[in-house]
């Protein structure tokens, strides 16, 4: 049998994470088809045609699929799944508010967020905010499975010829409607996949001195993330949280500064490479992760950090 | 209306979790158990409709062992009206989950059902999705601001990209996230009076349901720890290291 991956877009461009997600379902079958289902989205199915481990191509247009909406995404995903062994879907919030649905509908208990496949039945994955590590078989027939992006390299984009096969779309569902997008748009990296990532936490105190983590993420092309108490505080925008209910981060390399290093936060930053904390608590949880710790006040240690950074005469990008 | 709202009983978020040595799963014996945050903020938003008056009744529903009630008296205590426990032992995957809820809301046709956007000990984030799709209802997950309208709700979610907003038809599953609102704490006295609301118990036997688990847990181990690091003495010192040591700037 054959893998089908559901693939996460913008219409116009394939999101980055799909070719990680497709690495992973070529691990547990090589006959991986793609389901491309948007408005609009001829670019999205012809960049995906070309990804090297993608046999198949299928792509469902219609100007009812432009926002996403599970309610019609997840008929024309049961209706494709009589040819498929396994769907598959990033762990993203695309993924996680779309397979349950497909997965209940199936009849078929989902396996959220893998990080390992084991083999094509048996996967790894962290529970109670990555403190754990199960392995877990599913015994369904058919499985409906969602990979931790991060966890998983991106497939090449080229060298694949795949054919692209379009299929009738379905009815729009009267259930809901689709009202608005507020989407933060950044000229810096995305923090899903940034080399490096400067993170600010309740130390902060107030919005505006995230200016002082900005100004090193310019310096050091960076993405800026937060802990969830810098976001529930209002300093900052939701889609910058990282730890077990916001996003999950492994760069190069990762600062977190005031940030104290509870559980739920430590879920979503300890697989970065290298950990930087700056914390004028010397106590604080987030030094026993962290590979250079320095027990310092931000205010001070910031401006520091961004004078001593102007003096390298290179610095990666 | 009337809302049903799911509350599971977890690990408290503040325990530091620990792998059985048989790696059979986490050690849950004299360890503290709390209702899964988000699930909080679920009820919180409930009781807050129904002071609004815009709803009736508010259930509360919880599934798993004898234990687990508390969390239905926790959330009798902030202002829910009635309770249910079903009573099930043993590992109950979220399709199972959905499944009972399914026969709860066919039993008591609740408007709404609210819950927490995803559970804090297995994170699978599946089963208000999966209870939206096996009731044909739809779905608005990750709810960190609901409006209730007259035969709908418009719920803003948090995603990825930023916040979507949409628009539920009634009835509808929500889940919730934490930023949804600041649940309250119960006082002596509701505590003492939530003793008296009624709590209907059921056991899933009756409600002819297959919970039967789907997937094997094979083994369950701690993850690879990191080697301890190092405490630098100054800025100067740490740019050093990560140009020359760590080589990542």
């Amino acid at each position: 049998m054959s893998v089908l991956l559901i693939a996460e877009h913008n219409n116009k461009e394939v999101k980055p994470f799909t070719l990680n997600a497709v690495t992973a379902a070529s691990q547990m079958d090589q006959d991986l088809h793609v389901l491309v289902i948007g408005n609009k989205a001829d670019e999205v199915a012809k960049s995906l045609s070309k990804v090297s481990n993608i046999k198949k191509v299928i792509h469902i247009d219609n100007e009812i699929y432009e926002n996403y909406l599970a309610e019609n995404f997840t008929p024309l995903i049961v209706k494709q799944s009589a040819n498929y062994s396994h769907i598959v879907c990033s762990a993203n919030t695309f993924g996680k508010n779309l397979m349950p649905r497909v997965s209940a509908l199936l009849n078929t208990s989902q396996v959220s967020d893998i990080i390992k496949v084991i083999s094509p039945d048996t996967f790894l994955r962290p529970i109670y905010a990555g403190n754990a590590f199960a392995t877990v078989k599913s015994m369904d027939q058919k499985k409906c499975i969602t990979i931790r992006p991060t966890s998983f390299d991106p497939a090449p984009s080229s060298g694949g010829s795949a054919e692209i096969v379009k299929e009738e779309p379905g009815e729009s569902s009267p259930l809901l409607k689709f009202i608005k997008k507020e989407e933060v748009k950044s000229d810096r990296p995305e923090l899903g996949t940034a080399r490096v990532v400067i993170s600010g936490g309740r130390g902060m105190q107030k919005a505006e001195n995230f200016k002082l983590i900005t100004a090193i993420a310019d310096k050091l092309n960076a993405a800026v993330g937060a802990s969830r108490a810098a976001v529930d505080a209002g300093y900052i925008t939701n889609d910058h949280q990282v730890g077990q209910t916001g996003k999950v981060v492994v760069p190069d390399l990762y600062i977190a500064v005031g940030i104290s290093g509870a559980i739920q936060h430590l879920a979503g930053m300890k697989e970065s490479k290298v950990i930087v904390a700056i914390n004028k608590d010397g106590e604080a949880p987030i030094f026993s992760v962290a590979d250079y710790g320095l027990e310092a006040d931000l205010f001070d240690a910031l401006p520091q950090f961004l004078e001593e950074l102007n003096k390298l005469n290179t610095i990666q990008k | 209306m009337k809302i049903l709202v799911a509350v599971k009983r977890v690990i408290d978020y503040n325990v530091q979790v620990r792998v059985k040595e048989d790696n059979s799963g986490v050690v849950t014996e004299n360890i503290k158990m709390s209702t899964n945050p988000p699930d909080d903020n679920a009820v919180e938003e409930a009781v807050k409709i129904k002071e609004s008056g815009k709803v009736k009744e508010v259930i509360a529903v919880t599934v798993g062992e004898e234990k687990a009630q508390e969390t239905v008296r926790k959330a009798l205590a902030v202002g829910v009206d009635r309770g249910i426990h079903v009573k099930s032992e043993g590992i109950l995957e979220p399709l199972a989950v959905s499944k009972i809820l399914q026969k709860i809301v066919e039993k008591e046709k609740p408007d709404l059902v609210f819950m927490g956007k995803q559970a804090i000990d297995d994170d699978c984030n599946q089963t208000g999705q999966m209870l939206a799709a096996l009731l044909n209802w739809p779905q608005a997950t990750f709810a960190s601001k609901i409006v209730v309208k007259d035969k709908s709700l418009e719920v803003t979610r948090e995603i990825d990209e930023g916040l979507e907003t949409i628009e539920v038809n009634i009835p509808s599953v929500i889940t919730c996230d934490l930023r949804l609102n600041e649940p309250r704490y119960a006082s002596l006295p509701n505590i003492m009076k939530a003793k008296k609301k009624p709590l209907e118990q059921i056991n899933v036997a009756d409600l002819g349901v297959d919970t039967k688990p789907r997937i094997e847990q094979i083994k369950v181990e701690e993850p690879p720890k990191r080697k301890s690091g190092i405490k630098v003495a100054n800025v100067a010192e740490l740019v050093q290291k990560l140009k020359n040591e760590a080589k990542v700037i």
